[in-house]
C-alpha cells in the first residue's frame, strides 16, 4: 500500500523508533479506512490527501477528504464485551488513533473539505533533554 | 495489492487458520471467509497462528470480533498464538487478552482444546 510506505519514509526520516512508526502507520490506516468507509461510503473515484508536516518538536499528518462530514464526537469508547455481543465493529479505528498517537484532531470547513490531523511528538526523553 | 495470505489446517479435533501478511481493510474480507467456512463445517476449535502476521488494523481486528460469538455458543473457542510483539500491541490497546486466551506457542492453544475435551 502506498500510503504505508509514503508514511513509513517521513517517519523514520523523523528519527522514530520501530514501535512509533508502526503505531503512526496504523493511525494513518485506521483514519483512511474511515473515510473510505464513512465519508465516502466505499466510492472508489474519490480521493484523499494526504500531507506530513515535521517540525522540531513534533510529526504531524494531515488528511483531507471532501466526502460526508465525520462527527467522532459520536464515538464513544469501545466496550469489546458490548461489541462481541452485539457483533458491533464500529468505533474501534478511533479509539485505536486516540491510543496510537499524543494528539487526534478533526476540523471540518463546511461544503468543502474535512481534515483530520494526527500528531505525534518526539519521545519524551528527548523533548526534555530539548526544554 | 495488499499481500495477505491465509492457511488452514485441520488437526484432531482443532482447526489451525494461518496468517501471512497483511490483515487490513482490504484484506479483512478472507478471513470473514474462512470463519465463515469454519462454521458452516461446524469447526469450532479454532486457533490462529499469527507467525506470520506482519501488520493487523481494527478491521482485522473486528472479524474475531464478529465471530467468537458463534463460534462460543457452540462450545468453542478462538485462541491465538505465536504473535510478535509489533502485532500483540494492536490487540492489547484494544483490550483483547481480557476476552480471549492467547498463547505464546500453537501447540499450547491445541493442548489447551483437548484438555477442556477430556
Amino acid at each position: 500500500m502506498e500510503v504505508r510506505e509514503f508514511v513509513d519514509t517521513a517517519a523514520r526520516a523523523f528519527g522514530f523508533s520501530e514501535e512509533d512508526v508502526a503505531n503512526i502507520i496504523l493511525a494513518v490506516d485506521e483514519a483512511c479506512t474511515n473515510i473510505i468507509k464513512h465519508a465516502y461510503q466505499y466510492a472508489a473515484d474519490r480521493e484523499i490527501e494526504i500531507s506530513i508536516f515535521p517540525s522540531t518538536r513534533s510529526f504531524e499528518i494531515r488528511i483531507y477528504d471532501n466526502g460526508k462530514p465525520f462527527n467522532p464526537s459520536l464515538i464513544r469508547p469501545p466496550d469489546l464485551k458490548d461489541h462481541i455481543g452485539h457483533k458491533r465493529r464500529g468505533g474501534l479505528g478511533v479509539y485505536l488513533m486516540k491510543r496510537l498517537m499524543d494528539k487526534v484532531e478533526y476540523n471540518f470547513i463546511p461544503g468543502k473539505r474535512n481534515e483530520v490531523r494526527l500528531i505525534k511528538y518526539r519521545s519524551n526523553a528527548s523533548a526534555v533533554s530539548g526544554a | 495489492m495488499t499481500d495477505f495470505k491465509i492457511h488452514h489446517r485441520d488437526g484432531e479435533g482443532v482447526s489451525v487458520i494461518e496468517l501471512k501478511g497483511y490483515l487490513d481493510a482490504h484484506t479483512a474480507p478472507d478471513l470473514e471467509t474462512a470463519f465463515q467456512k469454519l462454521l458452516t463445517e461446524k469447526k469450532y476449535n479454532v486457533v490462529v497462528n499469527c507467525r506470520d502476521l506482519s501488520y493487523i488494523s481494527s478491521a482485522g481486528l473486528g472479524v474475531f470480533m464478529a465471530y467468537v460469538e458463534d463460534i462460543r455458543k457452540n462450545m468453542g473457542d478462538i485462541k491465538l498464538t505465536n504473535m510478535s510483539p509489533k502485532v500483540y500491541n494492536v490487540f492489547d490497546l484494544l483490550g483483547f487478552p481480557i476476552l480471549y486466551e492467547i498463547y505464546k506457542d500453537e501447540q499450547e492453544a491445541v493442548t489447551r482444546f483437548k484438555e477442556i475435551k477430556k
